[in-house]
């Protein structure tokens, strides 16, 4: 989807962080991904080499962590993970369901040399 | 050698706390704000302009409209019709965000305003990962598109509060298998508001223009 504003908040986040650390270069960026959250990896990436250099940041290596999506069923209450698509509630078969994680993207730490 | 920082923090972080803002400016002055969204060609502009007709004169209305292109279609047609309009060009981007919001509201009368819709860019993908700070996300499907639009495009369909089902005057002359579409809806997002609206013969903007008036936070 739209792989270079996000990359441009990746950066935004890593670079705050690493001021306050008082870090010389940032080394590693820990990424987890949720399972139904639309990112392109390799995006990423081709983006992220081009905005951090001359930054921080600049040869940084980006790790994603994928994972799976939280489904609560609305029928029996049962809460289970999916990897892929949308699954029903494997114990009752129910499509009443509700997604109540899984969508989202955060930056889980960085590896910082000072 | 190398210290691990912990940080744990939202990619879109900024982007949420961006639209928490506008949520409260657009609460202060009592502007009920929707965020309209669906693919290209689905009807967006029409149903603006449909909307603009049933609730007028009577409730003041202000518009957004979000293009990637430099053209002023939308925003004329719908100024055309005497309503605030201002348009957001994002220079090719793929969908609005908080930030573009909170510019162009200074460019709107807020306190004449009861009803804000925010006409987002065409795109069933990314605009779904932003919120804008309304208070209500909904997304127009066209029959046209086909009927298995939400096994498709998921993300979209999880994320709002009304449904508007368009083009149903079209339905005699398509394959659209309705049933089909609306498992598919109700799979991702139990229990929504279905609303069918044809914005050629205007049958359903009634049903649609009575759920807006509902929500309205103040009086004319």
């Amino acid at each position: 989807m739209h792989e270079l504003s996000v990359t441009e908040n990746i950066l935004e986040i890593a670079l705050k962080h690493a001021r306050v650390a008082e870090a010389t270069r940032v080394t590693d960026i820990h990424l987890v991904i949720g399972r139904l959250s639309s990112i392109i990896d390799d995006s990423v990436q081709f983006y992220w080499d081009i905005i951090s250099k001359d930054t921080l940041c600049a040869q940084s290596r980006l790790h994603f962590r994928r994972v799976p999506a939280r489904i609560l069923c609305l029928n029996c209450s049962e809460e289970y993970d999916i990897n892929t698509e949308l699954t029903p509630c494997p114990k009752c078969a129910s499509y009443k369901i509700k997604v109540i994680a899984g969508d989202d993207f955060w930056l889980e730490s960085i590896e910082i040399e000072k | 050698m190398s210290i691990r920082v912990p940080i744990v923090e939202k990619i879109l972080h900024a982007n949420e706390q961006m639209a928490s803002v506008n949520r409260s400016r657009l609460d202060a002055n009592g502007v009920f704000a929707i965020n309209l969204m669906a693919a290209p060609g689905a009807g967006k502009t029409s149903l603006i302009l449909k909307t603009i007709q049933a609730l007028t004169p009577g409730i003041p209305i202000g518009v957004i409209e979000g293009d990637t292109a430099p053209v002023t279609i939308d925003a004329d047609k719908v100024a055309a019709v005497g309503m605030p309009a201002v348009q957001i060009n994002t220079g090719g981007d793929c969908h609005l965000d908080a930030s573009m919001i909170h510019t162009a509201l200074d460019a709107l009368p807020l306190k004449d305003i009861q009803l804000l819709i925010i006409e987002n860019v065409g795109n069933l993908i990314c605009p779904a990962a932003f919120d804008l700070g309304s208070h209500a996300n909904v997304l127009i499907s066209a029959v046209t598109e086909g009927d298995d639009k939400p096994y498709k495009y998921p993300n979209i369909y999880r994320g709002i509060d009304v449904l508007i089902l368009n083009k149903i005057d079209l339905l005699p002359y398509i394959q659209f298998n309705e049933a089909y579409f609306r498992q598919g809806v109700e799979i991702l997002n139990p229990n929504i508001t279905i609303i069918p609206v044809s914005c050629q013969t205007g049958e359903g903007i009634q049903t649609w223009a009575d759920w807006l008036r509902s929500r309205l936070m103040k009086d004319g």
